[in-house]
């Protein structure tokens, strides 16, 4: 039997650093209205984290630990993102139609909410979904 | 402003995504996407009698106006195309029940389909040079899985073909379109129009056209059509009916959209050379439609002559030939449709492709067989079926054009198609019945209704075109004169 290889220092710095990448992704994330960003590359470097995770531990182990259908979420986000759009028109405008506002809220103090944000958790979702989905779709056809 | 554009779109993008999380509710998926199609085709009825009450309707997406926002844009063409795309996918669809399989239905069979219908609707109702594009690759990637989807051998080498050729057209595509950008500064396509008739359409920007014409004729399957009988054979019959009726028929939209709202300041380079690539394809269609014994083969080489003679009298470029091409591009869906059920309703039931191995098939199944006949003569422009009107007006297009070749042409490869069909109908249905009812690898149960509809619909169209008349005049009137579309477009704003 081949012995376990050691790979104590590995694990211990993709966990920290699947940490750093998570947080990152959530700052860029939010970046997204007014800066560089968004949830297309939010998204992306999630997935990115999530396929760190994967390679230095292993398939089943991740998936027992986030037992997430990928492609399940891709197409929430899809329903999402399209959902949103509907949304404007039920108040009587084009498709997509976005707005924003002020609100005075405990802690952050006032802060602007935007309808895009909604359409931006679903753009973030569809593109994890579909990034894992590739990834480990082609991980499985080289076994 | 009109937000019934959108649900021709997203519709069966919601559907499609829906079932993808309901993956093992294969009952569900059935009746949705049927009820899906059907909605769409009420909305495009509504949206066709707005659009001859109120002219062409547009609406810009996210209330950001022409020509900074992406809208979409319906005139009268693209309405109609949407309409017959909802009844012939309806059609199809409902044909699949019974064939399609269990395997294909787990693998999101259904999604599949309504996500190829989003990109054909997109790309119909699209206003932007780019979100064409975009439609485009939605309908390509769809229409990738459902070639390859099941996996044989023979499929997945004319999925490695037809991948790569469209890859490419692709990349060309958009090479075409950053070279429009450079040149106007825009993408939608009612300011590219507008910029190009300012600055005059020079030597560099018909090489442009020229570009885009090898494009879209590889998606329509014109000229650069030798990928097209492989792929479009392999899969199985409803699959095969929806590509045969509707994937070329985005190309050939493309075309007649950009080289009447765009490029239609040289007719005699663009279009003659639309002309000659259309003579081309179907003098060699023809040829490769008289050649095989292979029911499959045959059918795809007929797709490729009806590719050739809907573009020829759009390329005469005047009002009846491009009046005809409307009629023919609306005749040929419903019929391409039908045939291809048909055909593959003759190889499930016979268990083989090949022409010489089958024979008599009338005598158990009379009502297939004359339903093939009438598909047969509607296909070859007999009167009073539906490709008489289409092909009566494509011919008086291209006399009157001058180009006598281009109509010569036309009516030679009707022979052509009359000989290739006639073989078909001879020795499948004629003869003596080889097979019983009880050695046939399979029934028609269940598969008729959609074949009957179809039938119906060639022949409804044939001999009530007063009906449609209207509409196709409409559409014709505003293809013609590229402003009515701007002026929809932009809504009296300023044109920067």
């Amino acid at each position: 039997m081949k012995p376990e290889p050691n790979d104590v220092i590995l694990h211990t710095v993709s966990k920290l650093t699947a940490v750093i990448i998570f947080t990152f992704s959530i700052d860029l994330f939010w970046a997204g209205h007014h800066f560089p960003g968004g949830g297309f590359i939010g998204g992306l470097t999630t997935a990115a984290g999530i396929v760190l995770l994967y390679l230095s531990f292993d398939i089943e182990r991740i998936q027992t630990n986030l037992p997430i259908d990928y492609k399940k979420l891709a197409a929430l986000g899809v329903l999402i993102s399209v959902s949103t759009g509907l949304a404007g028109m039920i108040y009587g405008d084009n498709f997509l139609e976005q707005t924003f506002g002020y609100f005075d809220l405990p802690l952050f103090g006032k802060t602007e909410l935007a309808t895009a944000v909604l359409f931006d958790i679903g753009v973030a979702l569809a593109v994890i979904g579909t990034a894992v989905t590739i990834i480990t779709s082609i991980s499985e056809d080289g076994l | 402003m009109n937000n019934l554009l959108i649900w021709p779109v997203i519709l069966p993008l919601i559907a499609g995504m829906l079932f993808i999380l309901l993956r093992n509710k294969i009952h569900l998926q059935r009746v949705l996407s049927v009820v899906v199609l059907a909605v769409v085709t009420g909305i495009s009825i509504v949206l066709m009698n707005q659009i001859q009450a109120n002219g062409i309707q547009t609406l810009q997406l996210g209330g950001w106006q022409a020509p900074f926002g992406i809208g979409l844009v319906a005139d009268m063409f693209s309405i109609l195309l949407v309409l017959t795309t909802s009844i012939v996918a309806f059609c199809c669809v409902v044909f699949s029940f019974k064939i399609i399989g269990k395997d294909r239905e787990n693998h999101y069979f259904y999604s599949l389909v309504l996500f190829l219908i989003t990109g054909i609707n997109g790309s119909f109702l699209t206003g932007d040079l780019f979100n064409l594009y975009v439609f485009f690759e939605v309908l390509l990637l769809a229409s990738y899985v459902l070639v390859s989807l099941g996996g044989k051998k023979v499929q997945l080498r004319e999925t490695m073909k037809y991948v790569i050729i469209n890859v490419l057209s692709s990349a060309f595509f958009l090479v075409g379109i950053a070279y429009m950008y450079s040149i106007t500064g825009t993408l939608s396509l009612a300011h590219i129009s507008v910029r190009i008739a300012e600055v005059g359409q020079d030597g560099f920007i018909t090489t442009v056209a020229i570009l885009f014409i090898l494009v879209f004729g590889m998606k329509a399957g014109l000229f650069l059509f030798y990928w097209l009988p492989g792929s479009y054979s392999v899969p199985p019959a409803a699959v095969s009916a929806l590509f045969a009726a509707l994937l070329t028929k985005v190309g050939i939209y493309a075309i007649m959209r950009m080289f009447t709202l765009v490029f239609y300041h040289e007719p005699g380079i663009t279009h003659l050379f639309i002309g000659i690539l259309a003579a081309i394809t179907m003098i060699l269609g023809g040829i490769g439609a008289i050649g095989y014994w292979d029911i499959n083969k045959i059918l795809t080489y007929n797709v490729i002559i009806g590719a050739g003679f809907i573009l020829a009298g759009f390329a005469a470029f005047t009002d009846s030939g491009t009046l005809g091409s409307i009629y023919y591009l609306i005749h040929d869906m419903i019929v391409k449709a039908l045939i291809f059920l048909i055909g593959g309703v003759v190889v499930y039931l016979t268990g083989t492709t090949n022409l010489k191995e089958m024979s008599g098939l009338i005598r158990n199944h009379p009502y297939l067989g004359w339903m093939f006949f009438i598909a047969a003569l509607s296909l070859i422009g007999i009167p009073p079926l539906s490709g008489f009107i289409g092909k009566v007006f494509i011919t008086k297009g291209t006399f009157e054009a001058g180009y006598y070749w281009l109509g010569a042409i036309g009516l030679i490869a009707s022979l052509l198609i009359l000989y290739s069909v006639m073989k078909i109908f001879m020795n499948a249905f004629w003869g003596e019945t080889v097979l019983s009812e009880e050695e046939e690898k399979g029934t028609t149960k269940g598969v008729m209704i959609p074949i009957a509809l179809l039938t119906i619909l060639t022949i409804a169209l044939g001999i009530g075109p007063e009906f449609i008349n209207a509409y196709v005049e409409t559409a014709v009137e505003s293809l013609m004169n590229p402003q009515t579309y701007i002026d929809a477009v932009f809504a009296g704003n300023d044109i920067p």
